[in-house]
């Protein structure tokens, strides 16, 4: 069933166009910055496609999530498939599979294809590194950071992409939780996503502080430690372990709800 | 085959299905009748493992369902409320997908079976276009095909001819036959009741969630003791006949206390001519439409139903 859901996924136009879509945004963003020289200075990409990566797979990810189950429903193949048969269980791994290759491979496509114009347009000498990191107020304080060898931003890059990563897919988890209970593709995905702009809004209240360390949103934006000299760990760790969490309880939730609903669609 | 003991579904207050003992035996052409939303289909969900019953036991192929399933239903053929497939693939690709899906069967093997699925639903030339370009009856032969993939002992159909033309409806009837003679048994439901006369062997009607009746199919059309006769000389005929004639309709007569042949060497003997004679039978449809009451999908302003209709199987909500 794994491998009926990947050909499924690798043969479906809207994978293939999602993809495109998101390469197509780090492109623009390097050939706006390479064309008007007002951006950071050379190197600058990794810090920058994270950004880009992180923001931009968002969307796909939850609609690619929250279509795994009630796509199938509104196609009115789920139960096609169930009575096959294919187990319940199953069919939610398989799922859950096919979105995780999804996640991880439109990441790993955009930072290539990110990685690729910046070498490109900007070449890949050392870069200098602030202490503070971001791609914002590097441009006035690079000179006071150190420099870093490319195996050293290759390394930190695939940290950082593997971060990115694995908070989409407590993203997933959500979207494909709501595809369970409904329905409706864009319903789940749209419940993903009003989730995690609830969670961002959390966790910019201060009054909301108590909550702030459980949210899904908390430490999104930790991947840019891995640019820090040295490395700032404790977010990162505290960012995989909460992400890890977010992804057992609502699969967990969705293999419970899927495995005992009445399929009526 | 099929056997449910007091199956029962319950969808919050609606009771959808209300103690249902169906019996289907191997070999049966069975037709599953009743009007739009009496529980057909929510029974075919049921024996399928998709919906859980809120109490009693399903027996499919022997075997307990849902516990079973896993066993059961690789040997199980089902079309469930028309058919589906993924728009942007073509039909081929899309058995393809339906054959590997589950415990597979031989990889090997797989091209040669979506070919004769495709064959015996006369779909063997298809060519690569996508599904969201087929006609509603090319969808409805490649769902039957997905269906008859694994050469399942045990057919489940929902309305199979939904969609086709009289030729198409011809050919699958033919098809069904064909495989049932071969020993497979054929479970469906429909609404058109004169298809169901033509292909069961025996039927089920539901309404309001209750089985109301299952028998042989020859077993529910007596002759009625009545005799129907065509005559272009119906006039004198009546007149020859009177007080045996209960109706008339043009030059169709029907006669009451006398059986055919008696009645046509009587008109023959008295010079009169004879188009057509034979004994009346009461039909599938008026037994259908005597036993079931209104489909779900008519909503009259008075929320009582006619007096003549069997009570409401939902009129224990709270």
């Amino acid at each position: 069933m794994i491998r009926v859901e990947l050909v499924k996924l690798v043969r479906r136009p809207r994978t293939w166009a999602s993809i495109l879509l998101l390469c197509a945004l780090p492109t623009v963003v390097a050939v706006f910055i390479a064309v008007t020289h007002v951006a950071p200075s050379p190197g600058q990409g990794p810090a920058l496609l994270s950004a880009v990566l992180a923001n931009g797979t968002l969307y796909p990810v939850s609609l690619m999530a929250g279509d795994a189950i009630a796509g199938e429903a509104t196609s009115g193949m789920l139960r096609y498939l169930l009575a096959r048969p294919v187990g319940r269980t199953r069919l939610l791994a398989a799922k859950l599979i096919s979105v995780i290759a999804y996640v991880l491979g439109a990441v790993v496509l955009v930072a290539v294809t990110g990685y690729a114009t910046g070498a490109g347009l900007f070449g890949t000498k050392p870069l200098l590194v602030t202490p503070h990191g971001l791609a914002a107020s590097s441009i006035a304080t690079s000179l006071s950071g150190t420099p870093m060898t490319p195996a050293d931003i290759a390394m930190r890059t695939l940290g950082a992409v593997a971060f990115i990563g694995v908070s989409m897919l407590g993203v997933a988890a959500i979207a494909l939780f709501l595809s369970t209970l409904t329905d409706s593709s864009l319903g789940a995905a749209l419940g993903a996503l009003a989730a995690l702009i609830t969670s961002g809004v959390l966790v910019a209240l201060n009054s909301a502080a108590v909550v702030s360390p459980y949210l899904p949103t908390r430490y999104w934006l930790a991947w840019a430690d891995f640019f820090r000299e040295p490395i700032l760990w404790r977010n990162i760790e505290r960012g995989f372990a909460i992400q890890g969490v977010y992804v057992v309880v609502f699969v967990a939730a969705a293999w419970a709800n899927f495995a005992t609903k009445d399929v009526t669609s | 085959m099929i056997v449910t003991r007091g199956l029962t579904k319950r969808f919050g207050p609606v009771l959808a299905v209300d103690q249902v003992d169906l019996d289907v035996r191997e070999g049966d052409r069975f037709g599953f009748l009743g009007p739009n939303g009496s529980g057909k289909t929510t029974v075919i969900r049921m024996l399928l493992g998709l919906v859980f019953a809120t109490s009693g036991e399903i027996e499919v192929l022997g075997k307990p369902i849902p516990s079973r399933v896993r066993e059961v239903l690789p040997r199980v053929g089902a079309l469930v409320e028309g058919p589906s497939a993924y728009g942007h693939l073509s039909g081929r690709a899309n058995l393809a997908l339906i054959d590997a899906a589950g415990r597979a069967g031989g990889r090997r093997t797989r091209r040669h079976r979506v070919d004769e699925a495709l064959a015996q639903v006369g779909l063997a030339g298809i060519d690569g276009r996508p599904v969201r370009k087929y006609s509603l009856g090319m969808r409805q032969r490649l769902g039957l095909a997905a269906a008859l993939l694994r050469a399942p002992r045990l057919l489940v159909l929902d309305e199979p001819t939904n969609g086709l033309d009289p030729q198409g409806i011809r050919e699958i009837r033919d098809l069904l036959v064909r495989l049932n003679e071969a020993g497979t048994t054929v479970f469906l439901s429909s609404h058109q009741l004169a298809e169901v006369e033509q292909l069961c062997t025996r039927v089920g009607i539901v309404n309001r969630g209750r089985l109301v009746l299952q028998a042989e199919l020859s077993a529910l059309r007596p002759v009625t003791g009545r005799v129907i006769v065509r005559s272009p000389d119906a006039d004198r005929a009546a007149a020859e006949l009177n007080g045996q004639v209960a109706s008339r309709d043009g030059d169709q007569l029907v006669v009451t206390g006398t059986d055919p042949a008696a009645l046509n060497a009587r008109l023959v003997t008295a010079g009169l001519r004879v188009i057509e004679i034979r004994p009346e039978r009461s039909s599938l449809e008026d037994l259908v439409l005597e036993l079931t009451g209104p489909g779900a999908d008519r909503i009259d302003r008075d929320a009582g139903q006619p007096g003549d209709h069997p009570p409401p199987a939902t009129g224990d909500a709270p």
